[in-house]
């Protein structure tokens, strides 16, 4: 594998031809915070930034995605048939995706890519992705990546990881599509052993100003059902807005909803992001909703996250330590605190 | 802030000890710094968690709807003005509650402040009466409040409860001469084309997750129109039209009922100034019917009465 390294002014050069190679999208400054868009002619990249308010996942599973279209027009022979909307998937990168949001994509695959399901949009289009890493120099209070298996420079589903050195970037390929991506850079030497060197204490440095964790040890020896019965859910639960922030901020969050839109005679089946939170959720044609309580909705994100997807697919818990919920959860829920009530619980005697 | 502290945790310790209430609503001191969390405390002995400073901006009035037990809570001025709308609503009884007033302050306006410090980590904030001091790794800055309030508390002239069984400090004076509504005013004055460019590009980073319309106490449809299916009113994916449907027709069915309390604006995770929306309406009804919502629990409000000698033509 490769390792490049640049000036400043170098890697700003050599981003600008990358484009030429395939779409690239690089994290901007937009108002109050940062949003990864796609790198055109008088985009401002900045790299400077803790993380982008969204999670970059919507560059491979967007908001809102046309599947099918249709005709409603009864004179049209093909009236009423579903065709797959045209798309295109051309190569793209995320140029500065933080670790912790391509670890989230391997928390993802699971659920879009697996010998049963698979779904031809994400994956289509994850496989057109190069993820370019930015490791965390300074990661924030509410980073709790190294308690569910990464780190502020962990290379856990990156194509290629930035070390940004001061006046210097280092970028190490970690995957052949990584190596391919920094080979179209027209810029940029060799990295010689004293930026390998003082790129690895960078990391481990970094990971030592991690400060806080979520414990997940005894989640899996829990029986479900009893988790589920627990005592504690109305409590956790009160404060909630049922609001689609924490659903919508987080890289691992994938359910979706399906929706038929009509204009005219021109139908379009889209999916968007769905969330737990809301009452439409699991709202079923009968009229008979699972979850119809608040309650019982928050449960079933934290159940989901920490216990249903653990047992599953015994890869760990369904986060990977980004700490959006928690920094912009409007009245506070905090997954941290949540999780330690379930990996502490103790069967309630009835 | 400590005396408003001592003063809600004793206060809702003794209205649970007697009976008086069966749960208080509080705050409780959040787990990042400005975010502080509503919680229902049931337990006489478990009110020490109960915790007030300036970052207590939701509305707790919100927490009150439909609920059938006897309930203490806490409410600032704009707070009990929504629970007085509650009462006239029919979402709660006003016998059902004890409100613990809090003359206020205002509170700060936390995304003012991340810019204050240019972003870097805030880990504590201390307040102390009109200052506080915000603390990062390697820095410490001191404000004053006043400069960092929310808009909506800056511009606040009902600061103290209108409602209330008893005050947890004296009340505040209330600012006198405030000019409220100098933003909606430049709307007001743009021409319709530039008024739908600022609407569109104020509205285009939404992500429909609908924080806004659910801290807002007002909205307590049980099924929103947005949710409805059959029909189904509006689109679910993020095209702008839909979004803005959604933001116009929310901030409609506000008008003459909202508080300017700013909830929905505090909320919002992508940091929509939406109560550009409602406070156009509350200007308007201000205009039109000498109205501002939940000052008293014994007038209707002007957009859900009928009179059979009303001076409008078109009424008739």
């Amino acid at each position: 594998m490769s390792n490049k390294m640049f000036s400043k002014e170098e890697w700003g050069t050599a981003l600008e031809g990358l484009r030429d190679s395939c779409r690239i999208f690089v994290p901007v400054k937009d108002g109050d915070f940062h949003s990864f868009v796609p790198f055109e002619n008088g985009t401002v990249p900045d790299f400077d930034l803790k993380n982008s308010r969204l999670s970059p996942k919507s560059v491979v599973y967007p908001q809102s995605e046309r599947m099918f279209e249709y005709n409603l027009d009864p004179d049209d022979p093909e009236a009423n048939v579903l065709k797959e909307a045209p798309k295109e998937y051309l190569p793209q990168a995320i140029v500065g995706i933080r670790p912790c949001d391509a670890h989230a994509f391997q928390i993802v695959k699971l659920n879009f890519d697996n010998p049963e399901y698979s779904d031809p949009y994400w994956v289509r289009r994850f496989e057109s992705t190069v993820l370019v890493g930015l490791g965390c120099n300074e990661p924030c209070s509410t980073c709790f990546c190294t308690s569910v298996g990464g780190g502020p420079f962990s290379e856990k589903g990156l194509d290629a990881l930035l070390f940004d050195l001061g006046e210097r970037v280092l970028a190490k390929g970690l995957t052949e599509k990584g190596d391919e991506f920094l080979e179209n850079a027209e810029v940029g030497k060799e990295a010689d052993e004293s930026i390998l060197k003082e790129a690895e204490g960078l990391g481990s440095s970094a990971s030592d100003k991690i400060t806080t964790d979520i414990p997940t040890d005894r989640l899996k020896e829990k029986v479900v059902n009893e988790l589920f019965g627990a005592s504690f859910w109305e409590d956790v639960a009160f404060a909630c807005l049922n609001c689609g922030t924490c659903t919508y901020l987080c890289p691992t969050c994938w359910c979706f909803d399906i929706q038929d839109e009509v204009m005219g005679k021109q139908g379009d089946r889209i999916r968007n992001w769905d969330s737990c939170m809301f009452p439409l959720f699991t709202l079923e044609g009968s009229g008979h909703n699972p979850r119809s309580n608040k309650f019982q909705r928050v449960r079933q994100r934290f159940m989901h996250k920490l216990k249903y997807y653990v047992d599953k697919y015994d890869n760990g818990v369904q986060c990977s330590g980004c700490g959006r919920c928690v920094r912009y959860c409007p009245v506070n829920i905090d997954i941290r605190q949540v999780a330690e009530l379930m990996n502490e619980y103790e069967t309630e005697s009835a | 802030m400590r005396e408003y502290t001592e003063k809600i945790r004793e206060t809702a310790k003794r209205l649970l000890k007697d009976g008086k209430v069966d749960v208080f609503i509080g705050y409780k001191k959040g787990s990042v710094p400005m975010m502080n969390e509503p919680v229902l405390i049931s337990d006489p002995e478990k009110t020490d968690l109960l915790y007030w400073d300036s970052n207590c901006g939701l509305n707790l009035c919100n927490y009150l709807t439909k609920r059938t037990d006897r309930i203490g809570i806490v409410a600032t001025g704009c707070n009990s003005r929504n629970i007085v709308t509650h009462v006239i609503e029919n979402q709660i009884k006003r016998e059902q509650l004890h409100i613990v007033g809090i003359p206020c302050a205002g509170m700060i306006d936390y995304r003012a402040v991340q810019r204050a410090v240019k972003f870097r980590e805030i880990l504590d904030i201390e307040e102390d009466n009109e200052r506080f001091t915000v603390k990062g790794g390697d820095f410490e800055e001191v404000f004053d409040k006043k400069d960092l309030l929310q808009e909506n508390c800056a511009t606040c002239s009902h600061c103290n409860p209108v409602e209330f069984d008893e005050m947890v400090a004296e009340p505040v004076e209330e600012p006198q001469g405030v000019e409220s509504y100098r933003d909606v005013t430049e709307i007001e004055d743009m021409d319709s084309e530039q008024r739908w460019g600022f609407f569109n590009e104020m509205t285009s980073s939404c992500i429909r997750c609908y924080a806004c319309r659910n801290a807002c106490p007002l909205c307590y449809c049980p099924t929103c129109f947005v949710d409805e299916s059959k029909p189904q009113w509006v689109g679910k994916s993020i095209d702008p039209i839909d979004t803005m449907t959604f933001h116009f027709l929310r901030a409609y069915h506000c008008a003459g009922r909202c508080t300017d309390c700013g909830a929905c604006e505090r909320v919002c995770p992508v940091g929509i100034p939406v109560r550009q929306f409602t406070k156009k309406l509350n200007k308007d009804v201000l205009e039109l019917f000498s109205w501002e919502a939940g000052l008293s629990l014994d007038q209707r409000p002007p957009l859900d009465v009928y009179k059979v000698d009303d001076y409008n033509e078109f009424i008739k």
